[in-house]
């Protein structure tokens, strides 16, 4: 149950597009598309699980989220942060205080900098020494783990440590990008446990995964993402039986595909981005696809409390 | 830290740099021997008309020329391996002392060269890495490419001729003033005729450590613990002192210990030009009046300097980096 | 206008300078560097746009033959170089552990000793002259691309069209001559333009320490340690020109190469 002052979204995506100058073959540039009018939105307490396959830009998402793309990309769209639209400026003072990133692995730490001390650095105000050993306390770290160097942690404990680093900043949303790859089953459950804990105390979990499994075991709403854009959201509770109650074709066929759902698996494959279809996206894998759906991009639609880019869905 | 671990890693350098220098010494000793300068005329110098052959003779017999050259290979060897380098011909003097004197004089030189580009290549690195893209860092990467094309005795000239016969500020030459003696001459003497040609090698040394302190910081402010250091609301200077100079420094004083190399070259040039009584100088006058043993001596001398500035590099990454004092891999 | 577009234009540019030059070395006939005693001494003119020396030669005229020169020893040392780079790299990557270690045993000797003190110590071995400087810049500039096409070969070996062929039960040579080498090339040309620069410094430096080309070569380095003799008397040009000319050369030399890489391989050379 959300209360009345959390039913306003802490972050809403909308529109957003972002693209790429790139050098082609020969002598020629060309603007690569990579993310094209998404929109998401999360609210207080609830964990959104983004979802797509590799190399659909869902890293990118949170990269422009914080504000963090290369210099060679160009935005368009709107970032609205509890309420207010965010500009490159307020990105910067937004991040690491109101927004915190967790990364999917050790490699994000600095190899020279002491482990306590980067995760003090992430400590917005208050004895950065006292909030930082509280946490990893919480966490189960033990205490001379802030003396340790990042290539001395083990697996485990790397996890931990990061997932400290957006505790101690006190942020109100915490954007987790691929947390779980290559991870055995315990640890798994261990890391969304942690996510779950972040979003029970009041922030909103942003967490971008290519494993919808994985998603569908922690997440309140599920933002299926294809080929650079939102196709659907959908509540996790819509993902049950043979799918009769999800909206888009191509999430119906993800649900599919997973072993215990027949591991039917899905024609074709996901266009790169410098050669996307016209019309819809999905069009050219569509069970049920008609000429209409190749001749203009389907607009985002409410539908069953949930949002859908599927003129066909109802 | 694992003190086994570095005393064997200890072991092993020092173990090939000896197998190096003997193997060294055994090329360069026949490299000389093939040589079609006749030994004894560069020791008699142009005058060869004026010694009779009993004469030449008795020379060939003192510096035991007369042997072949695999005898002559072991005594000089066994004697090198006493701490005995030979005398030199043109000095008249043991090759050791030569050495000894010469080196500290270019030791001077080369330090004072040495501290100044490091310092200065290392601050346009930084420069250059933090505002990539820019016009400071094209002009500052134009800068250090022009200067890794730049003949350095030609730079030497110039400076010669601007500071030293157009404004008279400095010698032309010399590493003291003419006809003086040794005693009278101060240490501020000393650093007068310095500066020129320390100047020159700080010019040129600059461009290695800038370009490489540069595309240091440029991959590290591209990495990925950066992206994340960023995601935490550090940026600016706070992040270049956190991140930055951390993860750039460390090459960067590495890669000017393993330049003792192009130092030599350097100073040698840059001593001829200024008339620098230093190592280089000397080295260019053993092989232009065939004085071999202290042209043997010079090799093996500066083979081992550069073996340590490259061995210090490797110390200095072991003492300092965490990954390999806390033993990544052991 | 695009980067790659500048890189194009850049190494147009680059290589036409550099021919330019090679064909004026070679056209220009002598007459203008005989000693001229009436024009000696002159500093620059439209007429000598170098000046000319105490002999009434004309620097313009000595430079660019001296480049020339300078050039061509550049190419033979360089050409030396990338073969023994290409033979001692291969054989490293393909002989087995033994032969890799005693040839970058045998890199850490070359790179030991100084580059300048090795070339004395060869030239001196050689007896001076053209054939000291070629051997001496030789041997003393593979270790570099060897290390690299070591590094290519090794990742070569790898791949998987030469994993079948040594299923098949090709032979090493067989492998080495129709699989590696093809893929070799283009490194190994863009390894020997850019060893060009620092053989012709080193020829230029070698020349300027006296032991190089013979006196009577215009070489740049004997014309520069000539001008040293003039220092004092103001006649700046001698030694101005000439060395500048080097720079240029020899600047123009590492832009080829540099955007030769860029344009081979896009991915690696992207800053």
């Amino acid at each position: 149950m959300r209360t009345q002052s959390a039913t306003a979204p802490i972050l809403e995506v909308q529109d957003l597009c972002v693209s790429f100058v790139q050098y082609t073959s020969g002598l020629r540039q060309r603007c690569l598309e990579v993310i094209s009018s998404l929109s998401v939105s999360i609210y207080p307490g609830e964990i959104l699980a983004v979802v797509g396959a590799s190399g659909s830009g869902k890293s990118l998402l949170a990269h422009a989220v914080l504000g963090l793309l290369p210099g060679n990309a160009v935005t368009s769209g709107s970032i609205v942060f509890a309420g207010q639209k965010l500009t490159p400026k307020q990105q910067a003072s937004l991040r690491g205080r109101e927004i915190a990133l967790i990364p999917q692995s050790v490699n994000y730490l600095d190899p020279l900098l002491r482990v306590g001390k980067q995760v003090r650095t992430a400590v917005n105000g208050g004895n950065a020494a006292r909030i930082q050993r509280e946490v990893f306390a919480r966490y189960k770290l033990p205490p001379d783990t802030e003396r340790l160097f990042p290539f001395q942690l083990s697996g485990g404990m790397a996890r931990r440590v990061l997932v400290s680093t957006a505790l101690v900043s006190g942020a109100r949303l915490v954007i987790a990008d691929e947390p779980t790859p290559g991870l055995d089953e315990a640890a798994i459950e261990e890391t969304l446990g942690y996510f779950r804990e972040l979003a029970d105390e009041g922030r909103g979990v942003m967490l971008i995964t290519h494993d919808i499994e994985t998603a569908l075991r922690v997440a309140d709403r599920i933002a299926v993402f294809y080929a650079g854009t939102t196709v659907e959201t959908a509540l996790a509770t819509d993902f049950t039986g043979e799918g009769e109650a999800l909206r888009h074709p191509y999430t119906k066929a993800l649900w599919r595909a997973l072993p215990q759902n027949g591991f039917e698996p899905i024609p074709g494959s996901q266009p790169q981005s410098h050669a996307l279809p016209a019309g819809c996206l999905f069009q050219p894998r569509c069970p049920v696809a008609t000429p209409e759906c190749a001749s203009s991009r389907p607009e985002v639609r409410d539908v069953r409390g949930g949002t859908v880019r599927c003129i066909h869905a109802s | 830290m694992d003190v086994r671990g570095f005393g064997f890693f200890l072991l092993r350098k020092l173990l090939r740099m000896a197998t190096l220098l003997i193997a060294l010494s055994v090329l360069s000793f026949w490299l000389v021997s093939c040589s079609p300068l006749d030994p004894v005329q560069a020791y008699v110098g142009a005058d060869m008309t004026r010694v009779s052959p009993e004469q030449r003779e008795a020379i060939a017999e003192y510096w035991g020329l007369n042997q072949p050259p695999l005898m002559r290979f072991f005594h000089w060897g066994s004697a090198v391996l006493h701490g005995d380098l030979g005398t030199s011909m043109m000095f008249r003097r043991p090759v050791a002392e030569v050495i000894g004197e010469r080196f500290l004089a270019s030791l001077a030189l080369m330090s004072a060269a040495w501290l100044f580009s490091g310092v200065l290549g290392f601050t346009l690195g930084v420069i250059a890495g933090m505002k990539h893209g820019t016009w400071a860092d094209r002009f500052i990467k134009w800068y250090c490419f022009t200067l890794a094309s730049t003949p350095a005795f030609w730079l030497g000239l110039l400076l010669l001729m601007v500071f030293a016969v157009w404004l008279g500020w400095f010698p032309v030459g010399l590493g003291v003033p003419a006809g003086k003696l040794a005693g009278e001459v101060t240490i501020a003497n000393r650093i007068y005729h310095l500066i020129l040609p320390a100047l020159t090698l700080s010019i040129l040394g600059v461009a290695n450590v800038a370009l490489h302190t540069r595309q240091k910081l440029v991959d590290v402010l591209a990495s990925d613990y950066v992206l994340f250091a960023r995601a935490r609301g550090e940026a600016g200077l706070l992040l270049f002192w956190r991140h930055g100079l951390r993860n750039v420094a460390l090459p960067a004083v590495t890669i000017q210990f393993a330049s003792f190399g192009e130092l030599v070259g350097g100073t040698v040039l840059a001593e001829q030009v200024f008339s620098y009584p230093g190592l280089g100088q000397a080295a260019v006058a053993a092989g232009l009046r065939g004085d071999v043993p202290l042209l043997l001596g010079i090799v093996l001398f500066t083979a081992l300097f550069v073996f340590v500035g490259n061995l210090a590099a490797d110390i200095i990454y072991r003492l300092v980096d965490p990954r390999m004092r806390k033993g990544e891999t052991a | 206008m695009n980067r790659r577009q500048k890189t194009l234009i850049s190494t147009l540019l680059a290589a036409l300078l550099l021919t330019g030059v090679i064909a004026c070395g070679l056209l220009l006939g002598d007459e203008r560097i005989t000693t001229n005693l009436e024009a000696r001494n002159a500093s620059p003119s439209l007429a000598h746009p170098f000046g000319t020396d105490w002999l009434g030669r004309d620097m313009f005229v000595r430079t660019v033959k001296g480049l020339t020169v300078s050039m061509g020893v550049g190419v033979t040392a360089a050409a030396a170089s990338t073969a023994v780079a290409l033979t001692l790299g291969m054989l490293a990557a393909t002989l087995g552990k033994a032969v890799d270690a005693a040839v970058s045993w045998l890199i850490d000797l070359f790179l030991g000793v100084p580059h300048l003190v090795a070339l004395i110590l060869i030239s001196f071995a050689l007896g001076g002259g053209m054939k000291g400087v070629v051997a001496g810049i030789a041997l003393t500039h593979w270790p570099s691309l060897a290390r690299v096409i070591r590094a290519e070969v090794m990742q070569l070996r790898s791949a998987e069209f030469v994993q079948i062929s040594r299923r098949l039960g090709k032979s090493r040579w067989w492998v080495a001559s129709r699989h590696m080498l093809p893929h070799l090339i283009p490194q190994l040309f863009i390894g020997f333009v850019l060893l060009f620069p620092h053989a012709i410094l080193h020829e230029a430096s070698i020349s300027f320490l006296g032991f190089g080309l013979p006196p009577h070569q215009p070489a740049i380095g004997i014309i520069l340690s000539e001008s040293m003799r003039y220092l004092t008397t103001g006649m700046w040009w001698l030694a101005f020109f000439p060395g500048l000319s080097l720079l240029v050369i020899v600047r123009a030399f590492d832009v080829l190469g540099d955007n030769l890489r860029m344009l081979a391989d896009p991915h690696r050379a992207h800053q």
